[in-house]
């Protein structure tokens, strides 16, 4: 039963808005920043976003990473449905392309990127996927919003902002690239 | 959708679907390191094939591996069925062993539809006497949408056997159901009766019915299902509805010569027309792996399987 807030929230995101247009700007400047410093520079480096938003942000992140160094950091998308671990329990899914920039991820530095971090079973699937497409050097994970409540060992390298939740609540990330505006919204849950 | 039986019952929506899937599931394996996908681990395909097959047996198994199912194959000549076991009992033990999906060929028509009663997995029609071969279509509509860049307003003529062939009234379903305008072209003897209500155009000169065609559906001419006189010779049939290269030349420049195999060269397609660059006749085959991922991945992961 879907609560009535986000029912609401469907057609006119009235939720609880906690990350507003500049906010998420200066999260992914932030973002983009650790990345080079981390990396010293990002060599042999990609990012992958994992659909359905976190392409939008891995294409984001790369242009900030153009902008502030110069530096081409190549960005493509991983789907993972067919690895899910839910497909026996849900209804059909369909397929998103998988894309991933010349070459291919061997070697290379693959930096995924989503939305929200959450049970972490997402992350486990990207991390099965990229080991069936080729041996990276190393796998790290970017994430706009850490909800909390994993279900698997599982951490990210770069977190935009950490979000205490409950778990009948759900974080939605609104992008402009899908949604026509940028807003990280918080919706369902009792009232607090 | 819990069964695959005929291209018939299937919903346009449900066809086109089943190709958008079939793309997505080419565009998934193709150039990758492990050619292989983790949906249907630990799942069980059972293929049971009544009648010799190597094409849709292999692409079934080809199929089914590519996405990490487990594939246990009853042929009839080398399973308890030639000791006299009735399609029930075999259906049950399948039943007892857990088949979450049975593919199933059979000379006799509706024997997958029985099959369902029996069973609580997907059942998937791989051809059941001359009544359906959905896949087959499927695949034909596939490679058509990929080669044409569509099916809706596309002409096809199909060719030859139409009376013994479940190929031909799969696609005749499926590709009408899509938009295309269907011909049937072949001598009346093999012509099926009663068709009038069929979605179709027929015609009896293969000429004709070539120009202005965008596809042409060759079929093999099933002498196994033949026990009658249906056309005096070999030499005549292959005169009068084989496609030779002086036909070929009268397709439009960019329509495409298909044939569901296996083929008598020399019969109904002469053999420069089937290594010519029109013919898609190994593109099938390959497509024939795409579409059936496709609906196995629909059939076993859509939440309706037990």
């Amino acid at each position: 039963m879907v609560s009535p807030a986000l029912r609401q929230h469907e057609d006119d995101p009235s939720g609880k808005h906690i990350l507003a247009v500049d906010d998420i700007g200066r999260i992914l400047d932030r973002i983009a920043h650790q990345i080079l410093e981390k990396t010293k520079g990002a060599p042999d480096t990609m990012l992958l976003g994992i659909p359905t938003r976190g392409v939008a942000l891995a294409g984001r992140l790369a242009e900030r990473i153009r902008r502030f160094a110069d530096i081409d950091v190549p960005a493509g998308t991983l789907d993972i449905t067919l690895y899910r671990d839910d497909l026996r329990r849900n209804a059909l899914r369909a397929l998103g392309p998988t894309e991933l920039p010349a070459g291919g991820v061997d070697d290379q530095r693959v930096i995924l990127v989503d939305d929200v971090l959450y049970s972490g079973r997402t992350v486990r699937a990207a991390l099965n996927a990229v080991h069936d497409l080729g041996r990276p050097a190393s796998v790290q994970l970017a994430i706009l919003v850490d909800r909390g409540h994993r279900e698997l060992p599982i951490r990210a390298d770069y977190v935009g902002k950490n979000i205490p939740t409950a778990r009948d609540e759900n974080v939605a990330v609104r992008l402009t690239e899908y949604d026509g505006f940028d807003a990280v919204v918080l919706t369902g849950g009792r009232e607090r | 959708m819990r069964h695959l039986l005929t291209t018939k019952e299937l919903t346009r929506e449900e066809a086109e679907l089943i190709l958008d899937l079939s793309g997505q599931m080419a565009d998934a394996v193709t150039g990758r390191e492990v050619p292989k996908l983790p949906a249907l681990r630990g799942r069980t395909v059972v293929n049971l094939f009544y009648e010799d097959s190597t094409r849709t047996r292999t692409s079934f198994e080809t199929a089914a591996k590519r996405l990490s199912a487990d594939v246990v194959n009853f042929a009839a000549k080398t399973s308890s069925i030639n000791k006299g076991e009735s399609l029930r009992d075999t259906a049950l033990t399948l039943q007892a062993m857990g088949a979450d999906a049975v593919v199933i060929r059979h000379p006799a028509a509706g024997a997958p539809q029985r099959l369902t009663e029996w069973l609580d997995g997907a059942v998937l029609n791989a051809g059941d006497g001359t009544h359906a071969h959905p896949t087959q279509a499927l695949l034909d509509a596939y490679t058509m949408k990929r080669r044409l860049g569509g099916i809706e307003g596309r002409t096809v003529a199909i060719v030859g056997d139409i009376l013994h062939s479940r190929v031909a009234r799969s696609n005749i379903w499926l590709l009408s159901k899509l938009g295309a305008n269907v011909r049937l072209v072949g001598p009346p003897t093999l012509l099926p009766k009663g068709i009038d209500d069929w979605p179709v155009e027929i015609g009896y000169d293969l000429d004709a019915s070539l120009k202005g065609a965008d596809a042409v559906m060759m079929l093999r001419v099933q002498r196994e299902r033949q026990n009658a006189a249906f056309f005096p010779t070999a030499n005549e049939y292959a005169r009068l509805y084989g496609l030779d290269e002086r036909r070929l030349a009268l397709l439009p420049d960019h329509a495409i010569v298909m044939h569901p195999g296996p083929m008598n060269r020399g019969m109904e397609i002469a053999a420069t027309v089937a290594d010519s660059p029109r013919a898609t006749i190994t593109e099938q085959v390959t497509n024939g792996v795409w579409v059936r991922m496709a609906v196995l991945y629909l059939l076993l992961t859509n939440g309706e399987a037990r």
